[in-house]
């Protein structure tokens, strides 16, 4: 069970998140102008990344408050986290399996 | 009965203190301090049960977790399946007997208390021989917050099975005084009996304390049987020790073959001599100690078998200083014997004659296998050493460090400065100033001649159908073979083929040996093959340890309502709704549920009846911008509705999907009151939230959940007007239609409590919902049965409400939906915007899946015959033109969503999907029900009053 940094309330058992899916994911500005292709990808397409990946969680036992967090999809583990509207980090080096939040 | 086998002295166990136990049916004496293998053997019991395939004796293998066959169920104090005898502590009055494999679980709920405790420690210590100790010791010392956990009934580890010296003195004395260190030590805890069971990420470990175990009957009520420790660790240190190897041989598995090692903890430990004359069979320079050490206290030891050619010279020295043979270049190739062995059967390893030599008592060691585990769980890579003949840790994890035997030390002076050194690494990272603790002495150790690899031992007959791998699962070495030849390579799939390592032991003493057999048949190494992975629990946790005090009615939050007391007063049957338990019906003497449900049924439709509907979900939604949040979640437009008036409202999610209805109520102009279905009540302010913060975080709204601080009831029927007239009539309150009209709502006061009454019907029949705090909902719902008495008010339940809506048409979310349902396929087009450019689903009813014809659509079923409920769930098929079933498989058009007996028409009805369902209106489809076809007419869902011409009187 992971120690996840909720960046409004600092480390927290696992167990008080829920996990959103990917981040940065808009919802279109005008949806009714997308073609059925493109719409059904915002609805249905997410990417399934190998390695360093931005995803939403909410500290949903906690402050109830949504996130972003980079995870790292092999090790599972969290490389950075940030508040929506927050640019994407950029991490200083290569995500390694093993490596500490 | 005495015990033949006990020394005269020495050992742990208080001799001053016996304790009677009762195992097959015989009683026994033993010591306190003893397990229940060890008081056994004091005995001469070797033989604990028989193999759960094949029915052969089996004994008592090793000396503690590690032991692959001496299961036991306990009887007393209390029914407990599948424990080992060598972790089991014997008390008076434990009564136990041996069974083959599996155990029987108590038909008799557990009275014990099983709890947990969270830990935060700088610093977590596994295990406590002497590396743990003295990185337990060097923690304490430089004022780090410690956790030591040993799994024994007291510290020491592998000291407790020798006669090593620290410091000059008996390595238990140094241990006891470092164990009242740790004791005096503000920052630490110190808990024995407790096994680390599962190492996690971020250091969090599992841990079970076994606290009123070893106490029996004796053991106070008041106090946890057993406990999880939750403990969250800065750095762990793994110093688990090893596990001493056997080597496989023909007929390997008779009572009286042990591991050598575990030998001298039965003789050090508990002052018990393992038999009166050993074979030794060994790979390495360890079984000497126990050859030379047994031979001591007394026990014949016949040959020590070596399988090197080359014998140690300094343990050939002292093997023939007490007349002991030793037999280089030999292995035992088998043995003889019936419940116990009686002959080792020795030959030379290039082969000629196989010499049977007298024994009861043959002690094997292979090496030894330290344990990884704790290490490999938290995704530590292992690899093979060939020099010592085992898998090693490769290094260190980022908040894991192992030390000593468990990293492959061979020494106990290795092991001491190991424990020290890994302790104030972690405490260097960790920021700590370390105060260093000086390794004890301990006496030089003999020179290491190198260890033999040897996994099995060849039988003279090439028969490998009686070598057994697994002592627990009877696996053999013949089971490897077939399972090599059904072309499988993998240790993983080896052991889903033989069950090698499925027992309650994991394969602590197979797991290896299956490696190592493997790369011996396919002709390589063992790194080539490497382990089956290491998962959590290191040894087996009971249920209901880890259930802890979330059982019965803590296993689950059970939610009330505040008129709960006054239902059960009504003798309300109950339905579980999520957590809440709602009424299902109210039954007067002599009625089953279905004549108490037509009855309430029909007082709502002819009378007056009453709902507590208090568990519909209610959102306080608040702000500038509440209605323009509500017009991009709802497919309607809400930011239209005048304060004073309620809307109906469907949620979709971003496919065009219902996600939840319910019925919204502008409060002010920037504050509505909306209204959910109970189960979808959390998950719709969810929903909100995740919109508001994530995608539209400028809106100005807030959002709280208010279901528990409004009570709600609606009051449905004919009557319903008089019952609301005489209770708010004297408050103000105009409860004709003209002043109070359909989907509007107007605030009074009853008695100084704040009511609100909306005009909403969930039943087509005129109704009121009545919204008061929930501390005044017993009164006012008192006032209302009281007013409505004269009309005959009828509380009714979850099941009538279900009849009313289906009577209407009104779907339940999530019975006749399933998430692939849009609003136009529940005919609900109306309530679909076309004003509103956008909303969330809209551009989804547009996709060419959405506007097929074919889509299932929410129907009316009326069952031909007049009298058969279809049972929910069943499907809608169609017939051939033929009037026969089409040959199958036969097309599935749809399935009954709700089905009921309805009090108004006189018949049952039901719900249902059906494929392009609308356009089949009037047909004819069929249902099976319990093997016959039953016809049905398909109809609009809307069964009574069509028109709608009951909800307003």
């Amino acid at each position: 069970m992971q120690m996840i940094r909720c960046p409004w309330c600092g480390p927290r058992e696992e167990v008080e998140f829920h996990y959103g899916g990917q981040a940065h994911v808009p919802y279109p500005a005008e949806p009714a102008a997308l073609s059925d292709e493109e719409w059904a990808h915002y609805v249905f397409f997410r990417d399934n990344t190998r390695g360093a990946f931005a995803e939403r969680w909410s500290h949903s036992a906690g402050c109830r408050r949504w996130f972003n967090a980079l995870r790292d999809t092999v090790s599972y583990r969290f490389l950075a986290v940030y508040r929506p509207g927050d640019p994407r980090p950029v991490l200083d080096q290569t995500p390694t399996a093993g490596a500490s939040s | 009965m005495s015990a033949p086998f006990r020394t005269a002295s020495g050992g742990r166990v208080e001799r001053s203190v016996p304790v009677s136990f009762t195992f097959g049916g015989t009683s026994y004496e033993g010591l306190r301090g003893d397990t229940l293998a060890s008081a056994l053997l004091a005995h001469g019991v070797h033989q604990v049960t028989t193999s759960i395939k094949l029915g052969r004796p089996r004994g008592v293998g090793a000396a503690w977790a590690e032991d692959p066959s001496s299961l036991v169920q306990v009887e007393e104090p209390f029914p407990d399946p599948m424990q080992l005898a060598t972790t089991t502590e014997v008390f008076d009055g434990l009564v136990a007997h041996g069974v083959p494999g599996q155990g029987r679980l108590a038909d008799i709920g557990d009275s014990a208390r099983y709890d947990s405790r969270h830990l935060h420690v700088d610093l977590l210590v596994v295990g406590a021989g002497p590396a743990g100790v003295q990185a337990a010791l060097t923690a304490a010392r430089s004022g780090a917050r410690v956790a030591l956990v040993d799994e024994q009934s007291e510290p020491g580890g592998s000291l407790l099975g020798t006669t090593d010296l620290v410091d000059g003195r008996p390595a238990l004395e140094w241990v006891g005084d470092a164990a009242a260190e740790l004791a005096a030590a503000p920052e630490v805890v110190h808990l024995q009996r407790t096994t680390v069971f599962g190492v996690y990420d971020d250091g969090f470990a599992l841990a079970v304390e076994r606290r009123t175990d070893h106490l029996g009957g004796a053991a106070p009520r008041e106090v946890s049987r057993q406990r999880v420790w939750r403990i969250r660790a800065r750095r762990t240190v793994v110093a688990t020790g090893a596990h001493e190897r056997p080597v496989v041989f023909t007929d390997n598995d008779r009572p009286g073959t042990m591991l050598a090692g575990s030998a001298r903890t039965f003789l050090h430990r508990y002052g018990v001599l393992a038999g009166t004359r050993a074979v030794v069979l060994t790979t390495n320079d360890s079984a000497y100690r126990a050859a030379v050490e047994l031979a001591d206290a007394g026990v014949e030891v016949a040959a020590v078998v070596d399988t090197r050619p080359q014998v140690p010279a300094h343990w050939a020295a002292e093997c023939a200083g007490r007349g002991i043979e030793v037999r280089s270049g030999s292995a035992v190739v088998g043995t003889r014997g019936t419940d116990r062995v009686t002959h080792a059967r020795v030959a030379a390893r290039d082969g000629g004659a196989v010499d049977d030599v007298a024994c009861d008592l043959l002690l094997v060691s292979g090496g030894w296998n330290p344990a990884v585990h704790l290490y490999s769980q938290a995704r530590g890579k292992l690899a093979f050493d060939t020099s010592l003949g085992a898998f090693l840790p490769t290094g260190r994890l980022d908040d894991l460090l192992v030390a000593g035997a468990a990293a492959g030390a061979q020494e106990l002076a290795t092991c001491l400065r190991q424990g020290g050194a890994a302790s104030a690494t972690a405490l260097v990272e960790l920021g700590l100033d370390v105060v260093p603790v000086p390794v004890p002495s301990t006496p030089a150790a003999p020179p290491v001649t190198a260890p033999d690899l040897v996994w099995t031992v060849p039988d003279v007959d090439g028969d490998t159908s009686r070598q057994f791998v697994d002592l627990q699962r009877d696996a053999t070495v013949a089971d490897v073979q077939r399972a090599l030849g059904a072309g499988l390579r993998s240790p993983e799939h080896v052991k889903r083929y033989t069950t090698i390592g499925t027992a309650h032991d994991q394969g602590k003493t197979s797991g290896v040996v299956t490696s190592g057999i493997i790369a011996e048949l396919l002709g390589g190494g063992p790194d080539d093959v490497g382990t089956t992975t290491f998962r959590p629990p290191y040894t087996p946790v009971a249920f209901a340890t880890l259930a802890g005090r979330d059982r019965g009615q803590l296993f689950d939050p059970v939610r009330t309502t505040a008129l709960h007391d006054w239902h059960v007063r009504a003798g309300a049957v109950w339905e579980d709704v999520g957590q809440w338990k709602r009424p299902r019906y109210y039954p007067l003497a002599g009625e089953d549920v279905e004549t108490a449900v037509l009855r309430e049924c029909a007082a709502a439709r002819t009378g007056v009846g009453i709902l507590d509907g208090s568990t519909l979900g209610k959102i306080d939604v608040q702000g500038p911008d509440a209605g323009e949040l509500l017009d991009r979640l709802y497919t309607n437009l809400m930011s239209s509705l005048a304060v004073g008036k309620v809307r109906y409202g469907v949620m979709c999610g971003a496919d065009g999907m219902v996600i939840d209805d319910g019925t919204v109520l502008r409060v002010a102009e920037d504050r509505f009151l909306v209204m959910t279905t109970t189960g979808g009540a959390a998950k719709v302010l969810d929903w909100m939230e995740e919109w508001h913060q994530t995608e539209w975080p400028e809106l100005g709204v807030h959002l709280a959940s208010v279901t528990e601080q409004w009570s709600a009831f609606p009051v449905v029927g004919p009557r319903s007007r008089d019952v609301i007239q005489a209770v708010f009539g004297p408050s103000g309150v105009d409860a004709a239609n003209e002043a109070f009209g359909f989907m509007t709502w107007q605030d009074t006061v009853l008695d100084g409590a704040p009511v609100r009454l909306a005009r909403i019907s969930f039943s087509g029949e005129l109704a009121w919902e009545v919204h008061v705090s929930s501390w005044h909902a017993v009164a006012v719902w008192e006032r209302l049965v009281e007013a409505g008495r004269p009309y005959g008010i009828t509380p009714y339940g979850t099941e009538t409400m279900h009849v009313l809506r289906a009577e209407k048409g009104y779907p339940i979310i999530g019975q006749d939906t399933d998430g692939t349902v849009t609003p136009q396929d529940l005919g609900m087009a109306w309530v679909v915007s076309k004003k509103k450019p956008d909303f969330v689903g809209k551009r989804s009813f547009a996709r060419a899946d959405n506007l097929r014809e074919d889509r299932k659509q929410l129907v009316g079923l009326l069952p031909v015959d007049r009298t058969t409920v279809l049972p929910e769930g069943s499907q809608v098929v169609e017939l051939a033109e033929s009037g026969e079933l089409p040959p199958p498989p036969v097309p599935m058009l749809g399935h009954v969503t709700s089905s009921y007996r309805s009090a108004h028409l006189e018949r049952p009805f039901a719900l249902a999907l059906v494929k392009g369902g609308r356009a089949r209106a009037g047909q004819l489809v069929h249902v099976p029900v319990k093997g016959r076809l039953v016809a049905v007419e398909v109809t609009g869902p809307v069964l009574v009053d069509p028109e709608g011409a009951r909800r307003d009187g």
